[in-house]
């Protein structure tokens, strides 16, 4: 159409001259837009250079910890008591998964993942650091490391990582000595950085203050701070696991490590190496602990075996135990089974001491000079007080007749004690016994022990808003009514006697190690102080006739006294489960068994040069002497026989 | 033309060379500038690519296909060109609309034609075309142009930029938009014209955030929330701009040298080797580099204005000033976005930018540009 209407008005130069003002305009403008450019990219990589830098490095660094590795826990002998394994655990990077619930699925169909595993990884997701992996699930069988491993690109954001979990190679056995490590809960959490308050305050807490015999404050501050935890995902929960927690786990590592926007570490740029958690070899000989723990059978309770010299802990019994390595399987069963397996009975179960606490009411008369050994008097079978209707009566119906110290300790002669007890009085028997450390924590090296029930008219007094009775103290005197022992206590009140009044807090720990297990820093025994010897004849009286508890025909635990090589004291004891009145008839096989006597037995030996003090307690085991007595016995034999040679 | 004066054997080869391009219709510092950048591009792919040699390899290929297509276009004279517009013109407009009815869908837009062997974008061609065809219809009358024809023209721009907004894809609609409107502002559009025109764009880009629309899609509210705040979702769309603003910002004034990127090497910068390659190139240059690659873009752009300006008529000259603006639209957009000043309109940068449709399409400009260069008839002026 241009062509049918030409223009013959097209000036040329004009247009030439509006085109190129129009290209110049074009071109001005364009180049102020590249100055704008230029400024832009001048402010970006001149002016905050330093501030995409330092985020170009938050990409492409970041720094890990690296938990340390756990210190081993050995017997006496060495016999490796828990150890790590390698291990994988599965791990997600929330930052790098899409959608979570879907990869949560898809993991569901590769993993064994239930309820708990799921809920504890929200829970820690809330807590999280960012780019933080949070472990998902630990102890991955080889089949879903490879399941995981195949389907590794349809899971962006879910790692293995290869670490070192915690095994028990002698599973049940010690489990209640060693304990078990478990996943850091909140409270622990919050634990650690009470930890970090108290020691800003100038204290580690009392929890921890054991330690400060191994380590100095501020060492000790710094390994339970919560940046030292800063890798670690499990922690001690019981057990020397948890009393030696600080010194078991070690200080954390770190690595500058390159990662790429996936999270994948392509190298590490550098290397803070952890220090290894302190090695522990323990007092506990694992052939006495097997001992005793066959010895027990099917019956529940707890043995102790110290060695009295130095209040080493050779044996610590609680039964029934449980595997530590299967504890997050097992854990719904053994928390439901009315046995209590995690219940630690030797430091934690409170049971009247009863015949056991004879000797010591014997030699609180005998040093408080309120009787002579040789004194005597005539047991009837049962013992009637002053004001009182109720017949106290005596475990032998028909009566001792004329006892005196020794056969009343030989015999376990009720009516003889309640004569006792009533003359020394309530103030004199707390008194006394609490010199032995009655009613009082021990001080072994383990968390969560009681301390057990001396009474005093004091404490019915505060407790109870009522006077102290007369009865009650004839009750006192033969282990019963209001008094109550761990079975911890009994053997360390057992230790002193055969020590002579010289008093050691039970050690577990004999010496610390470094990680490669050379022992460094063996433990010295701890002196807890002196009872006190008035006249030694006193003791020697006890103990003799506590030998012959053993060692003589009417002893009621002569049953352990033959064929054996060296001489042993010792005391039964019965503890009442459930009252009996006084004219019923103790008929054993009538009552449940649940509702059956605990036995107890406490002994030392050798009686000349004590070496084991044994305490054993057999729930439901009703007589001291036929069944609590055989398994102290059997702890004694594997102590003395291997540690004496020939003496068996 | 060719004054062979010199007596100097070296004078002799470069007029000898220079003759020989001249036969080919190439322009020398046009295709040296090509060359330059096309060689930095494959450089940068290098690196962005992971050291792949078959990335570089295919880009390679590409641009000999790009380059063979400038060098037919090079060929054909300006008045070809020019009769060839208006049926160009027309053929693209078919093609839109069979691609809106047919088109099979990609990446969630529809933009391709499948033609059984190879797929095509009209979209593409259009970017050409609309320059051609308003330059072709204001050519023959004195410029500037009457209102009537403004009008008109307006439409030849307004239709298949919609069309190609609808597909949707905003930034090859801005691109066809701004080569037709250049030809209307070279052509003397009046600046009070003009001036409207900013006001009621921006009107309009008001009603059409304010109120929802077919025409603005989620995904492009999207990005311009995610432009001006990409803060608040660091990990989700606004990703990119912070990732692309830390590769560039750490590259600092020298780079961390050519394969040393840690962002694109380490995953951090999506797209890095199509769309957000100037972060790329800009982490490992730095800002000297980035001078640098700007002075080569500069060099293409103002040898074509010099075409434009030594062009010899109405028709070349618009059309050659388009092809070299839009040129720099491209340029500027894509380094705009990529530094955060422009939200992410999806531009490749040209020459730079891995694919093959747009640089095709880029060559094909330039073939035409040279071919305007080397056609002129020998008037003394």
């Amino acid at each position: 159409m241009a062509r049918l209407n030409p223009a013959p008005l097209k000036d040329h130069l004009r247009e030439t001259l509006l085109f190129n003002r129009r290209l110049i305009a074009g071109l001005f403008i364009a180049g102020g837009l590249v100055l704008v450019l230029v400024a832009r990219l001048a402010q970006l990589q001149i002016l905050e250079h330093d501030h995409y830098t330092t985020l170009s490095e938050n990409n492409r660094v970041s720094i890990e910890p690296v938990a340390p590795t756990r210190g081993l826990i050995y017997d006496r002998n060495g016999v490796l008591l828990a150890q790590n394994l390698p291990s994988f655990r599965l791990e997600i990077v929330p930052e790098h998964v899409p959608d979570m619930e879907a990869t949560l699925d898809r993991l569901r169909k590769l993993v064994r993942l239930d309820e708990a595993d799921l809920a504890r990884f929200r829970q820690t997701l809330k807590r999280k650091r960012r780019f933080e992996g949070v472990p998902l699930r630990f102890r991955l069988s080889d089949e879903e490391v490879a399941r995981v491993s195949v389907h590794r690109h349809r899971l962006p954001g879910v790692f293995i990582r290869a670490e070192l979990a915690r095994h028990y190679p002698l599973g049940r056995l010690a489990a209640h000595a060693v304990g078990y490590v478990g996943r850091i809960s909140e409270a622990e959490l919050a634990g650690l950085s009470d930890n970090l308050r108290h020691c800003q305050a100038g204290a580690p807490p009392a929890e921890a203050a054991g330690l400060l015999r191994h380590v100095d404050e501020e060492t000790l501050c710094e390994l339970m701070a919560p940046s030292n935890y800063a890798g670690t995902w499990h922690m001690g929960k019981v057990g020397i696991e948890r009393y030696y927690e600080y010194l078991l786990h070690g200080r954390v590592g770190y690595q500058k490590v390159e990662t790429n926007a996936q999270g994948r570490v392509l190298k590490v740029l550098e290397r803070t190496l952890p220090v290894p958690g302190r090695s522990l070899y323990l007092n506990l000989d694992v052939r006495l602990q097997r001992a005793a723990e066959t010895a027990f059978g099917d019956h529940n309770g707890a043995l102790v075996a110290l060695e009295p010299r130095t209040g080493a802990v050779l044996a610590l019994v609680s039964m029934p135990g449980y595997d530590p390595n299967r504890l997050v399987a097992d854990y719904r069963r053994l928390t439901a089974s009315p046995d209590r397996p995690l219940f630690n009975r030797a430091i934690q179960g409170q049971y009247p001491p009863g015949s056991t606490l004879k000797p010591f009411i014997a030699l609180a008369g005998l040093e408080l000079d309120m009787m002579q050994a040789s004194d005597s008097i005539l047991c009837p079978g049962y013992y009637l007080l002053k004001g009182d209707e109720r017949r106290y009566r005596d475990w032998k119906k028909e009566g001792h007749g004329g006892v005196d110290m020794e056969r009343a300790i030989v015999e376990s002669c009720d009516v003889y004690f309640y004569d006792l007890a009533l003359a020394l009085g309530i103030d004199r028997i707390h008194d006394y016994l609490a010199r032995f450390g009655f009613g009082r924590r021990t001080g072994i090296d383990l968390p969560g022990e009681l301390p057990g029930l001396l009474p005093s008219r004091e404490w019915k007094r505060r407790h109870h808003g009522l006077p102290w009775f007369p009865g009650e103290t004839l009750i006192t005197g033969i282990g019963q009514g209001f008094t109550l022992t761990t079975p911890l206590q009994l053997a360390e009140v057992t230790a002193t006697l055969a020590n002579g009044g010289r008093r050691l807090h039970p050690q577990l720990v004999r010496a610390l190690a470094d990680a490669e297990g050379v022992p460094e820093q063996t433990v010295p025994p701890r002196s807890a102080g002196e009872v006190g010897v008035r006249v030694p004849a006193h003791w020697q009286a006890v103990v003799r006739a506590m030998r012959r508890v053993v060692h003589s025909v009417h002893g009621t635990a002569r049953g352990i006294g033959h064929n054996v090589g060296y001489a042993i004291a010792g005391k039964t004891g019965t503890a009442q489960v459930f009252g009996i009145k006084e004219d019923e008839e103790y008929v054993e096989e009538e009552i449940a068994k649940r509702l059956r006597d605990h036995a107890l037995f406490i002994a030392f030996a050798p009686v000349e040069d004590p070496r084991i003090a044994v305490a054993v307690i057999v729930e439901n085991g009703g007589s001291g002497g036929t069944v609590a007595a055989p398994v102290a016995r059997a702890v004694m034999d594997a102590w003395l026989a291997t540690e004496e040679g020939d003496v068996h | 033309m060719f004054t062979d004066t010199g007596s100097f054997v070296t004078e002799t080869r470069i007029s000898a060379g220079r003759r020989l391009l001249h036969r080919v219709h190439l322009d020398l510092p046009l295709l040296v500038g090509l060359l330059l950048l096309a060689a930095t591009g494959l450089a940068v792919l290098y690196s962005a690519g992971e050291r792949s040699g078959e990335l570089v390899l295919r880009q390679l290929t590409r641009m000999t296909l790009g380059f063979g297509v400038l060098l037919v276009l090079a060929q054909v004279r300006p008045a070809t060109l020019r009769r060839w517009a208006p049926w160009l013109y027309g053929a693209g407009l078919v093609l839109l609309l069979a691609v809106l009815v047919l088109g099979v869908v990609g990446k969630g837009a529809q933009r391709w034609l499948d033609l059984g062997l190879f797929t095509f974008q009209p979209s593409e061609l259009m970017k050409l075309a609309v320059p051609m065809m308003i330059a072709w219809y204001l050519a023959d009358n004195p410029l500037p142009p009457p209102r009537r024809r403004i009008a008109a023209a307006s439409l030849f721009l307004l239709v298949p930029a919609l069309l190609i907004a609808k597909q949707p894809d905003l930034g090859t609609a801005l691109l066809v938009a701004s080569a037709g409107f250049f030809v209307l502002f070279l052509a003397g559009l009046s600046w009070r014209f003009m001036g409207l025109l900013v006001v009621v764009l921006a009107v309009v880009a008001t009603l059409l955030w304010v109120f929802p629309n077919p025409l603005l899609h989620d995904y492009q509210r999207q990005r311009i929330l995610t432009f001006l705040h990409p803060e608040n979702d660091p990990l989700g769309s606004g990703y990119h701009i912070i990732q692309s603003a830390i590769a560039i910002g750490s590259g600092g004034p020298y780079g961390k040298g050519w394969l040393n990127g840690t962002q694109s090497h380490l995953d951090f910068l999506p797209e890095r080797s199509t769309d957000f390659i100037f972060s790329v190139f800009s982490e490992e240059f730095g800002f000297l580099g980035n001078l640098l690659l700007l002075a080569m873009y500069l060099f293409v752009i103002g040898r074509g204005a010099l075409i434009a300006a030594e062009a010899q008529d109405t028709f070349s000259r618009l059309l050659a000033g388009s092809i070299t603006f839009t040129f720099f639209v491209y340029v500027f957009v894509n380094i705009g976005m990529v530094s955060g000043l422009l939200p992410v309109v999806g531009l490749p940068l040209p020459l730079l930018s891995y694919g093959g449709t747009s640089l095709v399409t880029v060559m094909a400009g330039f073939g035409m540009l040279m071919s305007i260069r080397t056609h002129r008839r020998l008037i003394a002026t």
